[in-house]
């Protein structure tokens, strides 16, 4: 499928690497009582395959909302996006993507196992394939021992990384993360941080990161999609020119501090931090 | 847990000693004048008070029997009486137990059932909602006899027509519980689903209904309550077929008040029972569904 979408864009323009996702002047107005909100507004951009993108930006400047559109989870209200070179629907029918939450959104009355579980159940997986899936997930989040214990039962970053691990079970290729480790203390998230870059380093993943912090966003990320609100629109897109590679202490040599100073300066642009 | 229940038994015990203390005050006011007439009539004056008190305590149909007069007439009615004849009360609550049971049953099938129809379907919910409350507004006392008449004129007698009675009191509060227990799973969670491309079925067996076990236990334990009081009213039109019903009823045409009270308290174990069973039953589900200890 994906081939035969190449094969059609090509006729237009060379692409390089396999777009995942694609939208053009794409904008999403929520008709409210206060009047509309414009919470998407003419927003180009394209993501290839194996690319860790982050978006950042203020409360208000649609990267959630971004993130749900690819996830079909809310319509867009005008322009064209495209997933995998279909419509987002069609990628959500096919199980084209696996999406981690806020919160970690575990179902209290299931155990770790059977909540990392519950998206190979709905999908028709066998009994012997889920016990397989949920097995290797669980090792690749760290949390092999803790199958059968309750949500309750694990602290919040664990209870995040199960919820990651539910999104990875069923191989999905591309992974969107909605400020996954927002409400975690910092030590927890740089470990998680870790943890996510060797993931994406092991599954080759395309991977879509929404947060609010600056050096979460240059740390992980190929590409960072810099946003402003009112209208939620792209100010700039920064291409990294850090390795793969990354060490935690990468984040005290100069080239990670002048990115992160270019999405500070991005982020200044969109006048994000008046009023 | 324990501890709670142990923390407990001196307030109540306290309560219901009050109660108890207050309950033969009233025993002495309300048949004094009864007591006084009697004397009159025998011409005794100066009764002494001990002698007083132990005639108001012993009449044989006081307006109200004092406590001791219930726990006895309760404890021969029900440990000294052959359960098989309708001296026993074990006999009548047998009867009005099984009504209560198979009204019960239906009322929590035929409230989750509608609790689903409303849940999924905006025709439904608007059209809906508002006869189930309707229905709720209308006196029992006024319906249950119809129901008894219009059954029995098509053939059905005995348990069903009052099982009906219970149905129609029980399912109201496992409706709007169950809706809301339905309606209960946040958006997260919905979202989720949805991004599994989960099927209507999927969404109902793996999230709306674990999600509503909850309200289910409480609207179960008020629903039992109900159903218990609709099997009794509707006993009251059925004449002498049993059941408390008939024996409270019986009791107040023949002015036995204690015959009443012991009914009454007989109602109360059994109600409080299915109460408690209810919550034992929501203790083991809920411990399966990992709840914490």
């Amino acid at each position: 499928m994906i081939n035969e979408r190449r094969r059609a864009k090509g006729c237009k323009r060379l692409t390089t690497g396999t777009k995942v996702v694609e939208a053009k002047g794409l904008g999403l107005t929520f008709e409210t009582a206060d009047g509309p909100v414009h919470a998407l507004s003419d927003v180009d951009l394209s993501i290839s395959k194996g690319e860790f993108v982050s978006f950042i930006g203020p409360s208000g400047c649609g990267k959630t909302t971004f993130l749900r559109v690819i996830a079909d989870l809310e319509q867009p209200t005008s322009g064209t996006i495209t997933v995998n070179g279909h419509s987002p629907e069609h990628a959500r029918r096919d199980r084209a993507y696996g999406y981690v939450f806020q919160a970690a959104a575990l179902y209290p009355w299931r155990t770790i196992e059977r909540n990392v579980g519950l998206p190979l159940e709905i999908m028709g997986y066998s009994k012997a394939q889920q016990t397989e899936r949920i097995a290797r997930t669980l090792e690749m989040v760290n949390l092999s021992g803790f199958e059968k214990k309750y949500p309750w039962q694990l602290s919040g970053g664990m209870q995040q990384r199960a919820s990651i691990a539910r999104a990875l079970a069923f191989d999905a290729d591309l992974l969107l993360m909605d400020e996954p480790f927002g409400a975690l203390d910092e030590i927890v998230r740089d470990h998680l941080n870790e943890q996510l870059l060797d993931l994406w380093a092991k599954t080759e993943k395309t991977i879509c990161f929404v947060t609010h912090s600056i050096p979460e966003a240059v740390y992980l990320s190929t590409k960072i999609v810099v946003m402003s609100p009112r209208p939620g629109r792209v100010t700039d897109v920064i291409e990294s020119t850090l390795p793969r590679e990354r060490p935690l202490d990468i984040r005290e040599t100069p080239e990670f501090l002048a990115i992160a100073a270019r999405v500070r300066e991005g982020l200044r642009a969109g006048h994000s931090y008046e009023e | 847990m324990r501890s709670r229940a142990r923390d407990s038994i001196l307030p109540v015990t306290v309560v219901v000693l009050a109660i108890i203390a207050l309950w033969y005050v009233f025993t002495v006011i309300l048949n004094t004048p009864w007591q006084q007439s009697v004397y009159a009539r025998a011409d005794q004056v100066d009764v002494p008070v001990s002698q007083f008190l132990a005639d108001v305590f012993a009449q044989q149909r006081p307006v109200l029997p004092a406590p001791h007069q219930v726990a006895v007439e309760f404890w021969n009615s029900v440990v000294n009486a052959d359960p098989g004849t309708p001296r026993s009360l074990l006999f009548h609550a047998w009867i009005t137990l099984s009504a209560t049971g198979l009204g019960f049953i239906f009322g929590t099938l035929l409230g989750i059932g509608l609790a689903v129809l409303i849940v999924h379907n905006r025709a439904m919910d608007r059209s809906l909602m508002p006869w189930i409350i309707a229905s709720q507004t209308i006196p029992i006392l006024a319906i249950a006899p119809m129901v008894v008449v219009v059954l029995a004129s098509i053939g059905l007698t005995g348990l069903v027509p009052k099982a009906l009675i219970s149905t129609y009191l029980s399912f109201f509060p496992v409706v709007v519980g169950m809706v809301k227990g339905f309606r209960s799973p946040e958006a997260i969670h919905l979202d989720l689903m949805r991004t599994y491309n989960a099927s209507g079925a999927q969404v109902f067996w793996k999230l709306r209904w674990p999600a509503a076990i909850p309200f289910l236990f409480t609207s179960m334990k008020v629903g039992v309550a109900a159903s218990l009081v609709g099997a009794i009213v509707g006993e009251l039109p059925t004449g002498a077929a049993g059941g408390l019903g008939s024996r409270l009823l019986a009791g107040s045409y023949y002015g036995q008040t204690t015959q009443i009270w012991a009914a009454l308290l007989m109602a109360a174990a059994l109600s409080a029972a299915l109460i408690f069973a209810i919550g034992g039953l929501q203790k083991i589900t809920q411990k399966a569904m990992g709840a914490a200890a």
